[in-house]
């Protein structure tokens, strides 16, 4: 083997290299450098990027060989001393760190830019960074972070810089640490590269495991025969179906998804061998000696073919064959609701499959331990569900499982089904040894559930003066091979359907269909984002055809206190949506550009760019709902030296969840936010929290953790008020201290005497002597809901957004830019008003995406979007100016008001840009993405005709 | 991923890198910055091939081959085999003088492929629209391609376009031959060159057209005239294309609307864009072919002055 020698992080080291190795292999698994994300292998994500001689390099495509002689720096060399480099300190001030995945690489190219560049202007910075792609932050905040350290850089003792903290937006009077902005509790952790993800864990003897996908996307298995892959030396186990003891299927909500494929396959992800091998390499050659004979089977490649009777039956697991379930809301007279509309307007609406591109791959581990147990460490949104999938698979009980959450790079509901944990369970019991399953960025592509594509037929009534009357929806929902969470997903597409209006007459047809492209199941929005185009789109259509301004004819219906949803729901309380349409409304009205303003297109502008405002709203519920029961248990522990852990097996995604548990603890026990630690995701160490979902985990687990803590207060305060002698109603927790407060005088107007204090580590130590507990677990309901069709509530609370967002069409090129988004966004209350920040820039720019570049495309079941480089999503250039208005609107349910915002930030923003063109060109898009080529061939048809 | 070569050489002179692959004869590969051809050997695999090289010859270390030197006496600039798009966007005098070269290799992907990528690469991988090679066609650009078995004299210049046999094919045989420089014409005195591209925000990276304009002033009549003219576009061709009929009714003319119009007219009757899945239709690329030339025009003409 090659020695290669090179200068990493100011060391001289000389390391034996294959000579096919890239740099990104040789500096994880050799120099066990895991700061230096893998996201992709085809040069495309820059997760991986460190400085060769002071340049960034994508070292995933890095052959090891080229860095001979070298000085290379990776994100583990930038501390000194034990101090941040300012890049680091200023991510992490700026909320620029969410999922944490690309920021070793984000903080690199940055690094390589102002090392070069020390003065750089937003568009060099938007040049150097185009290529790291962040899922999470929508940018804003690395921009910002970027240029707070260039300001720093050049502020003197004569001139100190003006401000270099992020601008938060507008909120509520903090308490004592619920409120405040704290920066993430991990985020150190992320920006030095010791955050541990799946891939980063390194076990002894630990094997590489590969998985053998369909040939084809849909056909009968006749045959599996795996000797020649046994017999290929370094081969420690091939499995098939034969080898699963227990459940042959998974699946979250139906048992419908072959752990590995017996009778046939149905999608081109579909698994139907594992491997494990030493390498990954020799895995990976062993796929290649299994031999499958298949029987093709004919292909259903759209929803609208599997609902014809004569349509091939692709899983008929439920007995209904293609049809996976059909929607229906009813509401009022749908025929009386039409025959008093003065208007109506009727259009289709497609939206595509899309990806949520989160930056790290899956990855599993499987091992047995000493004592014969299955452990699986992965990056899952729902612990305690892998635990009982894996177990039923195994056939063993789910004592006999623990998983173990890793920290996850990105979710946004692409990783709450099963991928690699059964199967790494099922190849660690064979082998006895623990063994890795990573996805290549192509398998992940391929395998994971999508965002459904739809077919939306949109029918909108309403009288003259804009009063909605009537709305009848058609929705055509792509769910695929499986069900995954796909019912429930076109559930909240129909329920939604009418849009965050009082509408008396509604009727929703909603058709979840299997067909053979991948499964369809939960992406941010769940099901909204697609409704909400149509709807919004219809809403603007309605608009100008009654000559009504497009943002009042939304004021007119919006739901409000007193008026009912589409499914009969009585709005009691936090309805926060007309503040958001008055807030949107004012920020814009400054413009002279007017929303819905009759903008002829004109070939002979003296420019060619038009610009025009466009304006959405839309809401989303908060927790599961439909009946589901809701909970979420959270347990704190307290110790002597004044610390407190909270712990819920409830996955962080980049969302912020730690912080949030932490604050609300924080807050709670009266000590400081910095003394309360985190335990997600353990299924032998931190009780159930639920599926991180339907943007539950700050009012479900964030419930759990308040009233944890409080009953912990509550013991504490009974130690220390026999301690300090004050009845416990007079014991408060604050600072670090509990202070027994003297009894209200007798007029009721203060108190006499002097308060007497303690440390919170003392009272800990009263209560240990007194034999009382240290910890206390809490397990919370959310109010009950009920299911579609029966009266009552279906959520306990919904999230509202309203966004304009300001377009600038080219007219010779049809390229379209955003240039401004004004969102506001009711959340009940906020929290931590920079994870917040975060949460409604990355929604922002994640549904330009949504609206302008991404699109996953499937040809007769066969996966075109294999790989990064044909799926565009939003790069650091798309990132507009964003302004956030926060409306807190309280929740009775939620911790302190607090409501969801992890999706109905993102569910705006499309039609607010589709509605934009349309002002600006006079071009209603029906079909998403936009399309550019055909934008502009319809616009020179309008100036033609 | 499976091993798509045995050994990595990285020789230090040209000499030592034409052995190499003399020795291998035909086994070993030519490698410059890798990112072209490690995602090339990707997609070969994952569409079923099984591509083996038993050595990649590493070319970005050989000496002096990462210089950009304008020899001034034949009127060239001349850029070595290792030189990267980061390196041509740097230099101040590609930046003076062929800035259609700058502004190419400026919008090539980004920052980290730039640092790594090679313009002769770029070139090596024959696709008809890269950046670079749309840019180069309008500078007169001439290569030098060298092997040890060559007949050829090895100081013989060819033609850019003559490496161009179809998308993705290209004369050179990288197996066993070193494109080991690029010349090209600098702009001198009442010359000035563009370069200008539209992407689809959708799908495959590469451009849905890109076009460069590189053009010679001469006063008549006390006006601007044109008095020479270059002009490329890709992909509107199999290969790389020059616009030959639109820049012969082009020159001597005074660039006004009228004329750009009738230039347009031109180019749209030589061009042959074609529809690409998943990329353009032929319509758009139909579209925005005047609008492109207008502005390449417009720069190249601008910066003449």
């Amino acid at each position: 083997m090659p020695l290669l020698n090179m200068n990493v992080n100011g060391k001289n080291i000389a390391v034996e290299v294959e000579p096919h190795e890239y740099l990104a292999h040789v500096l994880r698994e050799k120099l066990g450098l895991t700061g230096t994300k893998i996201g992709c292998e085809e040069a495309e994500c820059g997760a991986c990027t460190v400085l060769v001689n002071g340049a960034p390099v994508v070292s995933c495509v890095f052959p090891a060989l080229k860095a001979e002689g070298a000085r290379v720096e990776t994100i583990e060399g930038l501390v000194r001393d034990q101090v941040l480099h300012p890049l680091q300190k200023a991510f992490v001030e700026h909320g620029a760190v969410q999922c944490g995945f690309c920021t070793p690489g984000l903080i690199m190219a940055a690094k390589g830019l102002l090392d070069h560049n020390p003065n750089p202007t937003d568009d060099e910075i938007k040049t150097a960074l185009k290529d790291n792609f962040c899922r999470c932050t929508g940018y804003v905040s690395v921009i910002s972070a970027i240029k707070s350290v260039v300001a720093s850089r050049q502020s003197t003792v004569d001139s100190p810089p003006l401000s270099h903290s992020p601008t938060l937006p507008l909120t509520r009077e903090p308490l004592s640490a619920v409120g405040k902005a704290y920066p993430r509790n991990d985020a150190v952790a992320k920006v030095t590269g010791t955050a541990k993800y799946t891939d980063d864990y390194k076990f002894a003897r630990m094997l590489h495991g590969a998985t053998l996908r369909a040939k084809y996307p849909h056909a009968k298995i006749l045959r599996i025969d795996t000797t020649k892959a046994k017999a290929l030396p370094g081969v420690r186990a091939v499995l098939t179906h034969e080898d699963v003891p227990g459940s042959k299927n998974h699946g979250l909500i139906f048992n419908d998804w072959p752990v590995l494929c017996y009778d046939k396959v149905r999608y081109q992800g579909d698994a139907v061998a594992i491997v494990a091998a030493d390498t990954r390499e020799i895995a990976e050659r062993a796929l290649e000696l299994i031999e499958v004979e298949y029987e093709e089977l004919p292909i259903v490649d759209n929803p609208i073919d599997a609902l014809k009777p004569d349509a091939p039956i692709i899983n008929d697991f439920l007995g209904h064959g293609n049809l996976l379930k059909h929607i229906e809301v009813d509401k009022g007279d749908i025929e009386k609701g039409f025959a008093e509309a003065d208007m109506i307007i009727e259009r289709e609406y497609h939206t595509p499959t899309y990806e949520h591109a989160f930056l790290e791959p899956e990855c599993a581990i499987g091992r047995v331990t000493d004592e014969g147990r299955i452990e699986v460490y992965v990056g899952s949104q729902i612990p305690y569900e892998d635990r009982r999938q894996i177990a039923a698979s195994l056939a063993i009980p789910e004592s006999q499982v623990r998983v173990i959450g890793a920290m996850i790079g990105g979710g946004f509901g692409g990783k709450e089904d099963i991928m690699g944990q059964i199967h790494v369970a099922l190849l660690a019991r064979a082998t006895n040894r623990p063994v890795k399953m990573l996805y290549s960025r192509r398998e992940s592509m391929i395998a994971h559930p999508k965002r459904h594509a739809t077919t939306i037929r949109l029918k909108t009534g309403a009288k003259r003066d804009g009063t909605l009357v009537a709305v009848r929806a058609e929705i055509f929902g792509d769910s695929g091979a499986y069900a995954s969470l796909g019912d429930k997903v076109m559930t909240r597409a129909a329920t939604h359907a009418a849009g965050p209006y009082a509408v008396p007459n509604v009727k929703i047809d909603c058709y979840a269909m299997y067909t053979n492209n991948p499964p369809a199941g939960a992406f941010r929005g769940f099901g909204v984002t697609q409704s909400a185009f149509a709807v919004e789109s219809n809403m603007d259509i309605l608009a100008r055809e009654l000559g009504i301004d497009p943002i009042e004819l939304r004021r007119k219906n919006a739901l409000r206190v007193g008026t009912t949803t589409s499914t009969g729901q009585l709005v009691r309380e936090s309805a926060g949506l007309l503040r958001c349409i008055e807030l949107v409304e004012s920020e814009i009205r400054s413009w002279k550009l007017e929303v819905g303003k009759d903008r002829q297109f004109n070939f002979q502008l003296p420019t060619s760019n038009v610009q025009a405002w466009g304006f959405a709203a839309a809401y989303k519920n908060t927790g599961l709902g439909g009946g589901a029961p809701d909970k979420s248990t959270a347990e704190v522990e307290v110790y002597d030296d004044g610390t407190a852990e909270i712990r819920s097996a409830a996955a962080e995604i980049g969302q912020g969840l730690p912080n949030v548990l932490a604050q609300i603890t924080a807050g709670e026990l009266g000590i400081p936010f910095e003394r309360v630690r985190v335990l997600l995701s353990d299924t032998d160490l931190t009780p159930d929290g639920g599926p991180t979902t339907a943007s539950r985990q700050t009012a479900v687990t964030g419930n759990a953790a308040k009233f944890a803590a409080r009953g912990m207060r509550e013991i504490l305060a009974r130690a220390a008020s026999e301690r300090l002698d004050a009845p416990p109603e007079q014991i408060v927790f604050c600072d670090g201290y509990v202070d027994a407060l003297p009894p209200l005088s007798v007029t009721g107007e203060g108190r006499g005497g002097g308060v007497k204090r303690a440390s919170f580590a003392d009272v800990v130590r009263w209560a240990r002597a007194e034999n009382r507990a240290t910890k206390f677990r809490f397990e919370y309901n959310a109010p009950e809901t009920k299911p579609l069709g029966t009266p009552g509530d279906m959520h306990f609370a919904f999230s509202y957004a309203a966004q304009a967002a300001l377009v600038e069409v080219n007219t010779e090129t049809g390229e379209v830019r955003v240039i401004k988004v004004v969102a506001a966004t009711d959340v009940g209350r906020a929290i931590n008003p920079l994870a917040l920040k975060g949460q409604v820039e990355g929604g922002i720019v994640m549904c330009i995406g949504n609206a302008l570049t991404e699109e996953y495309i499937v040809e007769q079941g066969r996966v075109w979007t294999d790989r990064l480089a044909r799926y565009k999503m939003p790069s650091i250039k798309h990132v507009p100016e964003i302004v956030s208005f926060v409306v807190e609107e309280e929740s009775s349910v939620g911790p302190y008001g607090a409501k969801g915002v992890g999706e109905i930030s993102s569910i705006p923003t499309t039609p607010a840009i589709i509605n934009a063109i349309y002002n600006a060109v006079g071009v209603r898009v029906y079909s998403l993405p936009v399309d550019q080529d055909k934008l502009l061939r319809e616009m020179r048809r309008m100036t033609t005709d | 991923m499976p091993k798509f070569w045995d050994e990595y050489h990285i020789p230090a002179t040209l000499d030592d890198a034409l052995g190499l692959l003399a020795r291998y004869d035909g086994r070993a590969r030519v490698i410059g910055g890798g990112t072209d051809l490690l995602l090339d050997l990707k997609e070969e695999h994952y569409s079923g091939a099984r591509p083996h090289y038993a050595a990649l010859i590493d070319v970005t270390r050989i000496a002096g081959a990462n210089e950009i030197r304008e020899d001034a006496d034949a009127g060239w600039i001349v850029i070595g085999c290792a030189v990267t798009h980061a390196q041509v966007v740097a230099s101040s005098l590609v930046q003076a003088r062929a800035t259609a070269l700058h502004e190419a290799s400026g919008v090539v992907a980004g920052a980290q492929i730039r640092n790594m990528g090679t313009v002769v690469g770029n070139v090596a991988h024959a696709l008809p629209a890269a950046d670079s090679a749309v840019a180069l066609a309008v500078l007169g650009a001439e290569v030098q391609v060298r092997s040890k078995q060559s007949t050829v004299n090895s100081e013989q210049w060819r033609p850019i376009a003559s490496l161009y046999l179809g998308p993705g094919k290209s004369a050179v045989d990288s197996t066993r031959e070193i494109i080991s420089a690029i010349r090209f014409r600098p702009t001198g005195a009442n010359e000035g060159s563009a370069f200008a591209r539209i992407m689809r925000p959708q799908g495959i990276a590469l451009p849905i057209l890109g076009m460069a304009a590189r053009v010679k002033l001469a006063i008549r009549n006390s006006q601007f005239a044109i008095d020479d003219v270059a002009i490329s576009a890709g992909p509107v061709a199999p290969t790389l294309f020059r616009a030959a009929r639109t820049e012969e009714f082009l020159r001597g003319k005074v660039l006004d609307d009228a004329t750009l119009e009738q230039a347009a007219r031109v180019l749209l009757s030589e061009a042959q864009p074609r529809t690409s899945a998943h990329r353009a239709t032929r319509e758009y690329r139909v579209e925005l072919l005047p609008t492109m030339l207008r502005e390449v025009m417009t720069r190249a003409v601008k910066r003449a002055k």
